[in-house]
């Protein structure tokens, strides 16, 4: 049919909270043949800058979202079409386009985006999206929140029940630790699956949260169904000390920006809003205590103090071990590991090869939790 | 040995002798001291008065806080303020009690509860209901006295701070340090009563005159008033009737005086002399004791001088601190 | 999630979680709970826009109603705080500095150092600026360059509820005298604000809008001004970096030449009258710190010489406007304006 040769490009979805973002630049003029997957034009939301890739392949027809303009989610911003495509027909397509009505209506999500529950640690939050035969928990890391798997989630709940919590001391999470140390973190975990009557999942955690999933299969292997170890720690013993020190001690934008450009392959995803976000998160009460603590327990002087590689190898879950080639955090030289995890280094992609690759990240999970080894 | 008809054990009234005397004897000096051009500034002095801040200081701990005036001498003594320390300060030195970047006119000792001599006449009581208001919610029975002349009596700041401590039930004393003058101007004319009592009940405050050149009587007035704030009775007023031997400054040619005024008090109202007097009549206590007293203080005094003279000055480098804890 | 709430009950939050976590934190000030010692309600007014209301239910004896003595109880304040507490002393209109403002300047700026860095005054005055309220003369003005003249002083600025709550709660843990200002006119912005508490260090000013052709600085209700102006000048493709300073001393300055290096253009607004304001302070602090940076004359969007008048036709003209700046900014751009 005729609409299947016309193809919308519209603002995308990035994360709960996103209801509208601005478009900042377009890469490709009007009369590009596309690829599949082609960067096309850079988009700025309130958490963080990133890149719309066609996805569909043919050629673009239309560029309607201005530079500077915002616009909300699944509002109209081009055309891709193929070249047989009349111009009139595009019009028409355009003129009848209708940016469907936010969230809640559409979506089969209700509820709340994000919720609290009461665990052995304290008061945690997460969020809660999909549903599905299997269970994905994602476990952020140092001095990150759930919001670090805002390219994720929502796809990730397309096929799955996906979980995503502040572990404590982040996020809107208790900010009390109690003995920072890997095991604490890792009850706290457990405690948060228990709260929400979660028996056992698939764990997918990203750096220091990769630990955190290592160590409770490690510890309560009958919780933990598979594990998507992401850029981890754990794996070894380096880690970048000027990075975590420079996170710990930044105050200002000043100061922090040179410090967290070094998550991202590419430095121009580190948006203002990125930022003004990190330093509120740092200035609540009880966090740079948190931080400094979990700092000192785990990563003082650059250095990893726990080392799990030898666990992993001889665990019984499948694991599946995600890295970005150009990390400056923690080096993807940790990845390859003896035993049976399966491996994937990304290249063109930094510490947060998440956010920076997601559709072959979210790819990944997928293909591991669905496996044909996967019990259901 | 006789029996002792005062108030005061004879500890005490020998310590109540030291720190006058070492009032008297501190203000002389700066007079002499002054007049060699020695000090900067100006300095504002107490001798004469030495009656009133040590019989209401002697009722005082560390706890109880003061605000004194620009006159503030007497108060930091009898206080226990250091006198080496206050000496520098007044030198301007950078051993001083305010480290030479006060002076004269803002000599402070927190831990001692001196809440600094003010250059702003009246400005002391609105603090000194804050320190009786932090002792309220402490609970530890702590007083706040606040000082003040004839003449800033007068001061907005004093009247609506005598409403306050009032309606809040202060533990607080209003002295009023009635010497006849302010600056030049008698009390006769800038103030509409004949008695601060008056305005004290004006306000809603229970209050007392005494004259303030007998030690016994600012004791024991003084001493019910503070008994009472302490106890949760609120607050009072009490107006010493005093004089003070030199000017409002030193320089003031005093032509305000009458003739002969000055020399006159100092021959018939020296609350000191009349202090050793009325005690060495009854035997309590020896001339020759007070008189080793008096060599005692002489040579601190001097050792004070000498000690201030020689200090270092403050250096450029102080110019900029403690402007702030933090900026 | 966003989380919004007023300016106003950001403020009350601030005050709420700091009495909470410090019990030497009282507050005094007129009708600060409202009803003393009248035969209706108590908490009857919570401050006269109801700014500290509920807050007598939870902390009851800790909020002190004070007679009309400003004097005497924002001096009380301040010998408390010499004394080891930590008072909030609300000085209802900042335009009522006159009655008590030697213990300000006199005092609580003086002690540290006259005292030789041996005392602490850690006294808030939180007090309301501005105008647009159409209260005329006596109770809109800002006189922040007064306070912020002041060597002892310290004076905050927020403008919108989220830097209100985090500066405030930084200003009660602070050591030094805060003059906390609150724009009258804010109060019932609204902003995403944590539960949580936190505290936004002074000196830091916040860089709110992007931009790389003119760097235009302000604070307090005119900053939301400057970003009208913003997106007006964004249509004729001249984008202005936008920078609310939050703290005038400490200020952060720094911030502002950074920008200037990078767009050679500063248009500073101040809602104070010109003379002696902090726009005069700023651009000569920064043509003299960064005069290479600059490609044109550093401007200054001010009110006029002249007290707040009451008629809102002539109010609305003596507060800068979007346009203003807008012009300002056409100015020393050398570019039209876009209908």
């Amino acid at each position: 049919m005729l609409d299947q040769r016309i193809k919308p490009i519209v603002m995308p979805k990035w994360g709960l909270s996103m209801s509208e973002g601005k478009v900042t630049t377009w890469l490709k003029p009007v009369g590009t043949r596309l690829a599949l997957g082609e960067e096309i034009l850079e988009v700025e939301t309130d958490k963080i800058a990133g890149v719309v890739e066609a996805g569909d392949a043919g050629t673009l027809r239309r560029v309607i979202g201005e530079p500077t303009g915002i616009y909300p989610v699944k509002a109209l911003l081009g055309v891709i079409a193929a070249d047989d495509v009349s111009d009139a027909e595009i019009d028409a397509y355009v003129a009848s386009y209708v940016t469907p009505a936010a969230d809640d209506a559409s979506d089969q999500e209700t509820g709340p985006r994000y919720e609290f529950v009461e665990t052995s640690a304290g008061s945690i939050r997460y969020a809660k999206r999909g549903d599905g035969a299997e269970t994905v928990v994602l476990v952020h890391g140092f001095g990150g929140d759930l919001d670090n798997w805002l390219f994720n989630i929502d796809t990730l709940a397309g096929k799955t029940r996906v979980y995503a919590l502040d572990l404590p001391g982040h996020g809107q999470s208790t900010k009390a630790i109690g003995k920072p140390s890997l095991a604490t973190l890792s009850e706290a975990l457990i405690g948060f699956m228990d709260a929400v009557g979660v028996d056992s999942a698939h764990l997918v955690g990203h750096s220091m949260g990769g630990a955190v999933a290592l160590q409770t299969a490690l510890d309560a292997a009958e919780r933990v169904k598979s594990l998507t170890l992401v850029s981890s720690a754990g794996l070894g013993a380096q880690i970048n000390g000027a990075y975590i020190d420079g996170f710990v001690a930044a105050t200002n934008r000043r100061d922090l920006k040179p410090v967290i450009e070094q998550l991202f392959d590419d430095p121009n995803l580190v948006s203002r809003q990125l930022l003004d976000n990190v330093l509120k998160y740092k200035r609540l009460d009880g966090v740079a205590e948190a931080l400094s603590s979990l700092a000192r327990a785990l990563f003082a002087n650059g250095r990893q103090a726990n080392l799990l590689a030898q666990g992993l190898a001889g665990m019984q879950q499948p694991a599946l071990v995600i890295w970005g080639a150009n990390d400056r955090i923690i080096p993807s030289s940790h990845a390859p590991v003896s035993g049976k995890a399966r491996v994937e280094v990304i290249e063109g992609a930094g510490h947060m090869v998440q956010m920076e690759k997601a559709n072959r990240v979210n790819d990944l999970i997928l293909a591991h939790v669905k496996g044909p080894n996967r019990s259901t | 040995m006789s029996s002792n008809p005062f108030p005061l054990a004879k500890a005490e009234l020998l310590q109540a002798y030291r720190t006058m005397r070492t009032i008297r004897e501190f203000e002389e000096r700066l007079h002499v001291e002054f007049a060699k051009g020695d000090i900067p500034g100006f300095v504002h002095l107490y001798a004469g008065e030495e009656a009133c801040a040590t019989g209401i200081m002697m009722h005082l701990t560390d706890i109880d806080r003061i605000a004194s005036t620009h006159r503030g001498h007497g108060h930091c003594i009898a206080k226990g303020v250091d006198v080496h320390s206050m000496m520098a300060e007044i030198y301007g030195k950078e051993t001083g009690s305010c480290r030479g970047k006060g002076g004269s006119m803002h000599i402070a000792d927190l831990s001692k509860g001196m809440m600094g001599a003010n250059g702003i006449l009246g400005a002391g009581a609105p603090l000194i209901c804050g320190a009786g208001l932090a002792a309220k919610f402490r609970g530890d029975g702590g007083v706040g006295v606040t000082f003040f002349g004839d003449g800033a009596s007068n001061q907005g700041t004093v009247l609506e701070s005598m409403n306050l401590a009032a309606i809040w039930n202060l533990p607080v004393i209003f002295v009023v340090e009635n010497n006849g003058y302010a600056e030049s101007t008698s009390v006769d004319y800038a103030t509409a009563v004949d008695s601060y009592v008056d305005r004290a009940s004006g306000f809603g405050l229970p209050g007392v005159t005494v004259d303030g050149t007998d030690f016994f009587a600012v004791y024991e007035a003084a001493g019910e008033m503070i008994k009472r704030a302490r106890q949760g009775g609120g607050p009072s007023l009490l107006e010493c009737k005093m004089i003070r031997f030199f000017g409002h400054f030193e320089g003031d040619a005093q032509t305000y005086k009458a003739k002969g005024e000055n020399e006159l008090n100092r021959a018939t109202r020296d609350c000191l002399k009349m202090f050793a007097q009325r005690i060495t009549h009854t035997g309590v206590i020896t001339a020759a004791e007070f008189a080793v007293i008096d060599r005692e203080v002489a040579s601190l005094i001097d050792d004070a001088v000498s000690t201030a003279k020689g200090a270092p000055l403050p250096t450029t480098r102080d110019l900029l601190t403690d402007v702030y804890v933090s900026y | 999630m966003a989380r919004n709430i007023s300016f106003k009950q950001a403020i009350n939050e601030a005050l709420d979680l700091e009495m909470r976590r410090d019990p030497t934190v009282i507050i005094l000030g007129e009708d600060i709970v409202g009803g003393a010692g009248s035969p209706g309600e108590t908490d009857a007014w919570g401050g006269v826009l109801g700014v500290t209301k509920g807050l007598n239910a939870k902390h009851g004896g800790r909020l002190l109603d004070t007679p009309l003595s400003e004097s005497a109880y924002i001096g009380a304040a301040i010998g408390a705080a010499a004394c080891g507490m930590r008072p909030v002393a609300e000085l209802m209109f900042l335009d009522f500095m006159g009655v008590c403002f030697d213990q300000i300047l006199n005092q609580a700026a003086k002690f540290k150092y006259m005292f030789g860095g041996k005392a602490k005054t850690p006294v808030v005055i939180r007090a309301m600026i501005g105008a647009g309220f159409r209260a005329a003369a006596q109770h809109s003005q800002m006189l922040t360059p007064i306070f912020t003249h002041v060597p002892g002083l310290k004076v905050v600025c927020p403008s919108n509820a989220y830097d209100a709550k985090g500066l405030l709660i930084q200003s009660i843990r602070d050591d030094d005298p805060v003059i906390f200002c609150e724009h009258k006119n804010l109060y019932a912005l609204e902003a995403d604000v944590p539960a949580e508490s936190y505290a936004i260090p002074f000196g830091e000013a916040n860089v709110v809008r992007d931009g790389k052709d003119v760097t235009i600085v302000s604070y307090g209700l005119t900053l939301h001004r400057a970003l009208e102006a913003a997106e007006r000048l964004a249509k004729s493709r001249v984008e202005a970096e936008v920078i609310d300073l939050r703290t005038l001393s400490p200020i952060d300055l720094d911030t502002v030449i950074e920008s200037i290096e990078k767009t050679g253009r500063l248009v500073m607004v101040d809602e104070a009258n010109p003379r002696c304001s902090i726009a005069a302070d700023v651009v000569a602090t920064v043509t003299q710190n960064a005069f290479e940076a600059l490609k044109a004359a550093p401007q200054m969007v001010t009110a006029p010489h002249t007290p707040v008048p009451f008629s809102p036709v002539l109010e609305d003209l003596y507060i800068p406007s979007a346009d203003g700046i807008a012009a300002a900014v056409s100015k020393i751009t050398k570019t039209a304006l876009a209908a």
